[in-house]
């Protein structure tokens, strides 16, 4: 009972907050509907009757969107063809697929929160990442085959492991402050992918947009339904890697005397410094693990998901994933959960859009207002009636101590 | 005026911070309302200045009841607080700090009038005898005249009850006498104090009356005449309290800490400690007395390993530690117990077991290869909470959720959980309540009596006369005295600590 309180206390506010969210979505779904509005007057019932529908038409095409329609796959697992099959649960598979580099992007965001250092170049870290697998599969296409796949993948977490030491050596040796530089680490990182892209060697033959040759003739990350022969399902091990990371992540954070290490600076330097533990050592190696892991997203993307580089393989997710750990509270299983939801409202978005006509921006708009629940808590316990929770300081009841 | 609080009753979430609480002051007396952190001091005086409101229970002020909605109405009332961390704008000159907020205005455009202003500072001061210059800018004033200028500021807006939380934490045993000549001329001209501190000496010294409360109520009430400091104790916590510390007489043995020559500048590069000598033998307590700010917190610093060392050496058991890291040091069996646990020597947010393993966490028992060992550290947390008795609902509790004694005690049972040669003592005892206190020394003379040497630095002469073996004296950076056995006395080691040779 106690241990199932602590485990869920923390998804509380979270939880509350995406319903808060959907329910102010539904709220501005209602007040974009202009053509119920005018019939507000004429017809109050019968306007209010079709609006909620509406409401209830979107949402219900978004969750089809995002996991499919389950009448569709039972119908199409009895007896279907591939093709059937494929297109029932390609919703689902699509889902985990966008998830996954939010995964990834989610716990480098995380790790380095979780020492106190701020890693907004997570995304530069992503793109990097997937460059330099992408330059080290066609450096080594031509050796036997998990050498290639496997180099790639090596190269792009130690590059994207580099891209996050620059700015964690440059603050534990100068003070430079991680945001402004990593920030800027970004914008050298698309220039270097622009700069290679040009060169022949990575060009795709024939083409002047800056995208690499197709890397799937070389090597890809295998399907995880590849066994059943079912056409255009993207779905591949990167979504288990992703998941297996999470576990990784949080064994070292909580288990291991490193990882304690890096909990312990990024609540209070100056006692882990006390403590005897190396404050610059610690800043260091989160950063590098951040990089590390958000390479790997990087990387996992180009060799399963878009087998091509190019300067928009990540459409913000390095950006995304700061909102998604926030959401998280920088827990790896939240981190996982969280990345589920922004992957299914992308997905169900679009069908949400063909059907209902309501524009994919009103899942952006969701999203932002999950993230703005989330960061202001008392906010959301204040609408739910929920009371604060006991905290170390500053509390009232601190206060009445004092 | 005459002020009467009736049958207050204050609950928070968790904890009835007054309950039925009952005191009076008549006009011109000095009542001290004496008890530990947590018994409810605080709550009561933010009810008297508007801060809170009670949920029963009445205020009468000359027999009228009052009731105040936020702290201008307590002002408008008649009541004046000085708190315990002043609120002075530290670039504004003393007449101006003083008058912010109760501004006399002059002139058609109603702009403020500082020379009538400064007059009535010049009065009051004069007065009163608080000798504040009132065109000094306060971030240039001693803390004990900031403190004046906060008397000042309540006698400006006529108060004629006068609150003084903890007054005498920030001050010099010299600073703390001028404060009580001070009470005295308040009260003789007719202002209603109320002084508020934990120290028995002060409350004996200065009041007419005492009250003392104990977890929200009033234990008891008292007059100084006829009372005595173990009395006073004993109401404070609810049970007899060894006041004195008890130990034998020292048995010094061969030196651990040798500090030679010892130069440290502090954070903003001046020189912080002036070629310091000392050494601390295995067996002894020394004690460093001084006003904060007179070098001691940047030797500490030095000796663990947190600053670097301009020149000189330094010695733990024989092993030069002038340029060893925080680890380093720990390691040669030099326990460490910091100024600011807040700060320093605790995680807020991590549990008490956690923080218990802070500076062990990286060898056996608590490590096995890169990994935790997790039950181990459950059952060395056990062992820890258990020995100290630290008072938690449990190992997982977070450390910043429990009293300021019991982080004390998850600080002192870390550090003494493993072999120790050295221990390094900053403000052990500071805002802690007498039975921490009292549990606190013990250890440490524990730790003595097993052959350990202790350099304990403390502002407090109560304390570092009553633990020390011997005492050394800092100001200006220097070390101006030691004193032995007999000859720390009070007297002796305040004039040092003033800066007196």
């Amino acid at each position: 009972m106690n241990r199932a309180r602590r485990i869920l206390a923390p998804a509380v506010v979270p939880a509350l907050a995406i319903v808060s969210a959907f329910i102010v979505g539904s709220i501005f779904i209602l007040i974009t509907d202009f053509q119920n509005l005018q019939r507000l007057g004429t017809d109050p019932i019968g306007a209010i009757g079709s609006a909620a529908g509406g409401i209830i038409a979107a949402y219900q095409a978004m969750l089809v969107g995002a996991f499919g329609d389950p009448a569709r796959i039972a119908a199409a697992l009895q007896g279907g063809t591939p093709r059937q099959i494929a297109g029932a649960v390609r919703p689902l598979t699509e889902t985990l697929v966008a998830a996954t580099p939010l995964i990834f992007t989610g716990l480098a965001v995380a790790v380095a929160f979780r020492t106190s250092v701020f890693n907004i170049g997570v995304e530069g870290q992503f793109i990097l990442g997937a460059f330099g697998s992408t330059v080290a599969l066609l450096v080594l296409q031509d050796l036997p085959a998990p050498i290639p796949l496997l180099g790639a993948i090596i190269a792009g977490v130690f590059t994207g492991a580099v891209w996050g030491f620059i700015p964690g050596f440059l603050k534990a040796r100068t003070g430079a402050h991680e945001v402004i530089t990593t920030i800027m680490l970004n914008y050298v990182a698309v220039q270097i992918v622009l700069f290679g892209l040009r060169s022949d060697f990575l060009r795709q033959e024939g083409s002047s947009q800056p995208i690499s040759k197709l890397l799937d003739g070389i090597a890809r990350v295998p399907g995880i339904l590849d066994p059943f022969g079912l056409p255009g399902i993207r779905l591949h091990y990167g979504f288990v890697l992703a998941l297996v990371m999470a576990a990784v992540v949080s064994w070292f954070l909580f288990k291991t005397t490193k990882g304690f290490e890096l909990r312990a600076a990024g609540f209070n330097l100056t006692a882990a410094k006390y403590a005897g533990m190396s404050a610059s050592g610690s800043i260091i190696l989160a950063m590098s693990i951040s990089g590390g892991l958000a390479a790997l997203g990087g990387s996992m993307e180009v060799l399963g998901t878009v087998p091509q580089m190019s300067n928009d393989i990540s459409s913000g997710f390095g950006f995304n994933a700061i909102a998604l750990a926030l959401l998280a509270g920088n827990r790896p299983l939240g981190i996982v959960l969280a990345a589920l939801l922004f992957g299914a409202l992308r997905t169900g978005g679009g069908l949400m859009q063909v059907q209902t006509g309501i524009p994919l921006d009103l899942l952006f708009f969701i999203q932002a207002l999950v993230i703005m629940f989330v960061a202001a808590p008392g906010l959301v316990r204040s609408i739910w009636r929920l009371r604060a929770p006991r905290t170390p300081t500053g509390t009232a009841v601190e206060g009445a101590r004092a | 005026m005459r002020l009467e609080l009736k049958d207050i009753t204050k609950q928070f979430p968790g904890v009835l911070a007054n309950d039925r609480i009952s005191i009076s002051a008549d006009r011109g007396e000095v009542l001290g309302l004496l008890g530990e952190n947590g018994a409810g001091k605080t709550t009561l005086m933010n009810i008297l200045s508007g801060l809170y409101r009670p949920d029963s229970g009445e205020i009468l002020i000359d027999g009228t009841p009052r009731t105040f909605n936020d702290p201008a109405e307590a002002i408008d009332a008649g009541i004046g607080m000085v708190h315990q961390h002043f609120q002075l704008v530290p670039v504004f000159d003393v007449v101006s700090s003083v008058a912010l907020g109760a501004e006399s205005v002059a002139g058609p455009l109603g702009t403020f009038d500082r020379s009538a202003a400064r007059k009535r500072v010049v009065e009051l001061s004069e007065l009163y005898n608080l000798h504040v210059p009132p065109d000094a800018d306060i971030e240039d004033l001693p803390v004990g005249v900031r403190q004046r200028v906060e008397i000042l500021k309540a006698l400006y807006r006529q108060s004629d009850i006068l609150v003084l939380d903890e007054p005498s934490a920030v001050l010099t045993p010299a600073e703390t006498e001028e404060l009580f000549d001070i009470i005295r001329g308040l009260a003789a001209n007719g202002t209603t104090v109320i002084f508020i501190t934990h120290k028995l000496n002060e409350v004996l010294e200065v009041c007419d009356r005492i009250t003392v409360l104990r977890r929200g109520r009033v234990a008891g009430t008292a007059e100084p005449k006829t009372t005595t400091r173990e009395q006073l104790a004993n109401m404070m916590v609810g049970r007899d309290v060894e006041l004195r510390v008890v130990k034998g007489p020292s048995t010094p043995g061969d030196v651990v800490l040798s500090l030679n020559d010892v130069v440290v500048r502090d954070d903003r590069d001046h020189i912080a400690v002036k070629n310091v000598s000392l050494d601390v033998r295995a067996g002894e307590i020394v004690a460093i007395a001084g006003v904060q700010g007179n070098g001691q917190t940047e030797l500490v610093e030095a000796i663990v390993g947190l600053r670097t060392v301009d020149s000189g050496t330094m010695t733990v058991g024989g092993d030069d530690i002038t340029r060893a890291t925080p680890r380093q040091v720990a390691d040669l069996g030099v326990a460490h117990i910091p100024e600011d646990r807040g700060r320093d020597g605790l995680i807020n947010y991590m549990t008490v077991s956690e923080n218990y393993i802070l500076d062990t966490y990286h060898r056996p028992p608590y490590s096995k290869g890169v990994r935790l060992d997790l039950e181990a550290i459950r059952e060395g947390a056990k062992v820890g909470v258990r020995d100290f008795d630290i008072r938690t609902p449990s190992i997982h509790t977070l450390a910043g959720s429990l009293s300021g004694g019991n982080q004390q005690k998850v600080v002192v049972a870390r550090e003494f959980s493993r072999p120790v040669k050295l221990v390094i003592a900053s403000q052990p005892t500071r805002g802690l309540d007498v039975g921490s206190i009292e549990y606190i020394h013990k250890r440490i003379v524990e730790q003595r009596d097993a052959g350990a040497a202790i350099l304990i630095v403390s502002t407090e002469l109560e304390e570092v006369i009553a633990v020390g073996d011997r005492v050394a004296v800092m100001y200006g950076g220097q070390i101006v005295g030691i004193l032995e056995g007999e000859a720390a006395t009070f007297e002796a080691v305040g004039m040092l600590m003033g800066g007196a040779q």
